[in-house]
């Protein structure tokens, strides 16, 4: 079991309480997971590339790692701390420096990239983790979270949800996947690079790597529902778009609610019953093997 | 708070907890309890025994009316995975939609859903009667042994997929039949038996508009034509 939750705004007038609104939904998934979470925030930025990092000793000398960096890339970088995580804003190629950062900086997990994507994760009580990293603060376009109840792999800050591998594309999951350790393979001999052992990792690899093939978000989810076999409810974040999608199943629990200002979707009604306006809400339960997509460019449902 | 209640009782989620409330419902021998505050929690009226009268005033999470047995349940909003799962007698209704395998197992007494009900509705159904408002996901009825489902809306994929002797009826769309159900015809003790369910129900739906769907009995003995 594990919960999920996705907000997306179509209302700009909202953008200032996503995060209060996220928390929320958040707090009512914390039985669902109550070892571990995480949140993905867009909440803009500007034109450099942000990074979210993750030190798993808790004990990275982050003004050491950006000055290596520095001196490695040849660009500007800009590191603000938060607990165990650091952001990194720069100029230079943002893959680049996941790349370098993967393969040189051991204790370090890259958790986000992307001009608009911020991820924070932390071990133990979910409201404690949206607590940690200001959630309720935060504002912004659109929030996907995650409370875990491991099944698969370890319970580690790293092993949280959201993935993200691709930039500004993210990924939370409520159920295993049977085929990972196959497809992990295939991505990495397209260039992904993995970080965890985590099956939902290569869920997020899988559709960022169909991405970065071109395809549209609603192309990857279809060719996903070809090549992952396994039990799903997906919630995916784009730097503009959010998607909803459930395997042909559909054991694990979704619901989606939909007005005027917002799309919000989550593992039970109860995530979504504090939100404004909920009772004028169209509800329903996305229907197995069925993509539901949204984006800021084409308001409404695209699929 | 107290084992033994007044009837015509308010009793508050928030203000106590789902064990309280249930603890208080489960004392109870006659009487009507409105339960406030549910906000989507799980397991509420589960269990129940007794000819009692409970409304809860919102949503609720997973197995509401779980095992109900002579009580009448209703949900002033939706309902969550397993609602009356394994209900043996009384009542169960549902205001708004309810999520996956409504009704699974239910031995006996009705259950009611105004709105739509998702997949699995129905599911090794054993001989309670069932009637949605609204439509039904895939693999409805599925292995359904006894009882009756309507739909008065559209039914999902897999209809009655390895179903023994429920009737199911259906008066929208099926997007498919699971295997070993067909359409069968519609006789008198059918019609009668559909326009019960739906007077007790207080669905007002013409019962010519209904299709009926069954077992066409090829799977209850080994035959090698099934085999893969």
């Amino acid at each position: 079991m594990c919960g999920i939750v996705g907000l997306f705004l179509k209302n700009k007038a909202l953008e200032p309480e996503l995060g209060r609104l996220t928390a929320l939904m958040l707090h009512e998934m914390c039985d669902r997971g109550p070892d571990s979470a995480g949140f993905a925030i867009y909440g803009g930025g500007d034109d450099r590339a942000k990074l979210v990092l993750l030190s798993k000793s808790g004990e990275t000398d982050w003004a050491a790692m950006k000055d290596q960096l520095v001196a490695e890339l040849s660009a500007e970088m800009e590191l603000e701390t938060l607990h165990d995580h650091a952001i990194i804003r720069t100029s230079a190629d943002g893959r680049a420096v996941r790349r370098w950062i993967i393969d040189n900086a051991p204790d370090v997990t890259v958790l986000s990239l992307g001009k608009n994507i911020e991820v924070f994760k932390g071990v133990g009580d979910p409201d404690r983790v949206a607590k940690d990293f200001g959630l309720a603060e935060r504002t912004g376009t659109h929030a996907i979270a995650h409370t875990r109840m491991a099944t698969e792999s370890a319970i580690t800050t790293a092993g949280s949800h959201p993935f993200s591998t691709g930039a500004d594309t993210c990924l939370v999951h409520n159920g295993s996947l049977s085929n990972h350790n196959n497809l992990r393979e295939m991505l990495m001999t397209h260039g992904e690079q993995f970080q965890t052992e985590n099956d939902s990792e290569v869920a997020a690899a899988y559709l960022a790597w169909r991405m970065s093939e071109g395809d549209t978000l609603n192309q990857a989810l279809e060719s996903a529902l070809r090549d992952l076999d396994g039990f799903y409810t997906f919630a995916i974040g784009t730097e503009n778009g959010f998607a909803v999608l459930r395997d042909p199943v559909a054991c694990k629990p979704a619901v989606i609610a939909e007005t005027d200002d917002w799309v919000a979707m989550a593992s039970e009604f109860r995530a979504i019953a504090p939100l404004p306006g909920v009772e004028n809400a169209k509800i329903y339960e996305p229907e197995p093997a069925k993509i539901y997509s949204w984006s800021h460019a084409v308001k409404g449902q695209a699929a | 708070m107290s084992d033994t209640l007044l009837r015509n009782t308010t009793l508050d989620v928030a203000a106590s907890s789902v064990r309280d409330v249930n603890r208080a419902l489960k004392a109870a021998d006659d009487g009507s309890f409105q339960v406030l505050n549910s906000g989507g929690a799980h397991a509420l009226a589960c269990g129940l025994d007794a000819p009692v009268d409970v409304t809860i005033k919102g949503h609720a999470g997973y197995y509401c009316a779980g095992m109900n047995k002579h009580a009448s349940v209703t949900v002033e909003g939706n309902a969550s995975t397993g609602l009356a799962e394994n209900m043996m007698s009384g009542t169960v209704r549902v205001k708004g939609n309810v999520s996956q395998s409504a009704g699974a197992t239910a031995h006996g007494g009705l259950l009611v859903i105004e709105g739509d009900a998702s997949a699995r509705c129905g599911i090794s159904l054993k001989g309670a009667e069932i009637v949605v408002g609204g439509s039904v996901g895939h693999m409805s009825a599925f292995m359904a042994q006894a009882g009756a489902l309507v739909v008065c809306g559209d039914a999902g994929e897999a209809l009655g997929d390895s179903i023994y002797e429920a009737r199911l009826y259906v008066r929208g769309s099926v997007a498919s039949l699971g295997a070993d159900c067909i359409e069968k015809e519609m006789r008198d003790e059918h019609r009668e038996q559909l326009a019960d369910l739906l007077s007790r129900a207080g669905m007002d739906a013409n019962i010519a508009d209904f299709k009926r769907y069954g077992s066409a009995r090829q799977l209850y003995n080994f035959k090698i034509d099934n085999a893969y």
